[in-house]
């Protein structure tokens, strides 16, 4: 099966969408065991490669781009609704 | 496999083209550059808007830094001079500074060579004369570490850091393993970023230095956009899935992929150092592209999301489609299609396709933009004029 994220770099918690994600859709990747997306996913956005607590980083590209405001699973959408910029708190 | 062939220059450089330049001073003789350039279509013509009017010192170093720069060119065989005669920047204060470019160079001026009509007359019969001497010159080996590459992206969507960027990040790792140098600018898109460079910084003096320039960077897109600075993290943005300064601005960084940063140079500055090289330059795209230019890439890749088609006259741009939307709608265009990553294309298929075409590009093979003639030339400015 092709895959429908994109995972940048081997240190990233968060996968990218290709496409649009339905909620229960398998999420598929190249060198991962597929997984359920918990919810939506529009395309181009985030999704949890991994459970991630509260106050952990974000990364992607290998790097943090952000800090998570609330525990968030595996498969959930990463977004300003669980996540604040660790420069620029809101 | 990857052998690639160039033109040596004197000065140990080589070129991956052979153009001969048709530059002006000042924007008051572009009508003479204009007829040569109608005379002589294969000459490379840069008319511009500068040359006078802005007299600061920082504006003047950075003029004549990029047109002394541009005569410099690796890809740039011989180059004719068109002055006024009474303008700031002129062919007297540019001459020193292109004196020892090892090519031929003539020098013409408006006021002392008989008005516009002789002076483009003049011009054009100089520019067949060393377009006929560079002709011979044969293509030679050419080393990988000879090889400045710059990376650029404007025009951005959502999918920019996500394929194209990526695509041309991998790119730049490759590069830099085979010994070549890769440069990238454009310091609005690094706000942000700073802790990341900054570690990457072969030194601390380098990591100072990259903290400083995003710090100005920042400072000035504050100063000057007021309220509107947080447009460069804006709804669009946020709707496309970037969440934080942060994750947009590492997007664009990605380009010059994950090698340690050697050198920060300034706006249109060669460097001396090898590997990955910053450039402190602004990220509109004509400007960036000049800058780039003058500090002597040979070649560059240019990924676009909503699709611009913009080359720069002395180098090949390779553009680079993030989505395969705009690649279809602008297939003329694009030379390469990053978004057959969201049909599923492994990177490292991506990753080779752009390798094979760029070594192609080296040998000759003209890029869409190339072929098109969609050259690009402004420069940055830091006054307005008087």
């Amino acid at each position: 099966m092709k895959g429908n994220i994109l995972i940048i770099h081997p240190r990233d918690n968060v996968a990218v969408a290709l496409r649009m994600l339905s909620a229960g859709e398998l999420a598929v990747a190249k060198g991962i065991e597929g997984f359920r997306a918990l919810e939506e996913i529009p395309a181009s956005h985030k999704i949890a490669l991994k459970d991630i607590s509260r106050g952990e980083e974000i990364v992607k590209y290998g790097e943090i781009v952000a800090v998570s405001t609330r525990d968030i699973k595996k498969g959930e959408w990463v977004h300003t609704q669980n996540l604040e910029s660790k420069r620029w708190k809101k | 496999m990857n052998d690639i062939t160039g033109y040596e220059r004197k000065d140990g450089k080589f070129g991956i083209r052979n153009h001969v330049l048709v530059l002006p001073t000042v924007c008051c003789v572009n009508g003479v550059i204009n007829r040569i350039s109608r005379e002589v279509p294969e000459a490379v013509c840069l008319p511009h808007a500068y040359g006078c009017g802005r007299g600061g010192p920082r504006d003047l170093e950075i003029l004549s830094r990029i047109l002394s720069g541009l005569v410099r060119h690796p890809n740039v065989g011989g180059a004719i001079i068109i002055g006024l005669g009474c303008e700031i920047s002129n062919t007297k204060s540019l001459l020193p500074l292109i004196k020892n470019a090892g090519i031929p160079i003539e020098v013409f001026n408006v006021q002392e060579d008989g008005g516009s009509l002789q002076t483009a007359k003049k011009g054009a019969a100089a520019a067949r004369r060393i377009l006929s001497e560079v002709r011979s010159q044969p293509r030679t080996a050419l080393p990988w570490d000879k090889l400045l590459v710059a990376m650029e992206c404007g025009g951005s969507d959502a999918m920019s850091g996500v394929t194209a960027n990526v695509a041309m990040g991998v790119v730049s790792d490759w590069l830099v393993e085979n010994g070549a140098t890769v440069i990238f600018g454009e310091n609005t898109e690094m706000i942000g970023t700073a802790h990341v460079l900054a570690r990457r910084a072969k030194n601390a003096d380098v990591a100072k230095q990259i903290e400083e320039m995003i710090e100005r960077a920042e400072k000035l897109t504050r100063e000057v956009m007021g309220d509107l600075a947080s447009v460069v993290i804006s709804p669009g943005n946020m709707d496309g899935g970037m969440s934080t300064i942060a994750e947009k601005s590492m997007g664009c960084i990605f380009k010059g992929g994950t090698t340690t940063i050697n050198q920060v140079v300034d706006y249109g500055e060669a460097p001396s150092e090898r590997g990955l090289i910053l450039q402190d330059g602004p990220g509109y795209d004509g400007d960036s592209m000049a800058g780039l230019a003058a500090s002597g890439c040979q070649l560059m890749f240019f990924s676009t999301g909503r699709g611009t088609p913009a080359g720069f006259p002395t180098l090949p741009v390779i553009k680079v489609a993030s989505n395969t939307r705009i690649y279809d709608a602008m297939r003329e265009d694009m030379d390469v299609n990053a978004g057959s990553l969201v049909e599923g294309r492994p990177v490292d298929a991506l990753r080779q396709e752009m390798i094979d075409l760029m070594v192609r590009v080296i040998n000759g093979e003209k890029t869409k933009a190339e072929t098109n003639g969609m050259d690009v030339f402004t420069l940055m400015t830091v006054h307005p004029p008087f």
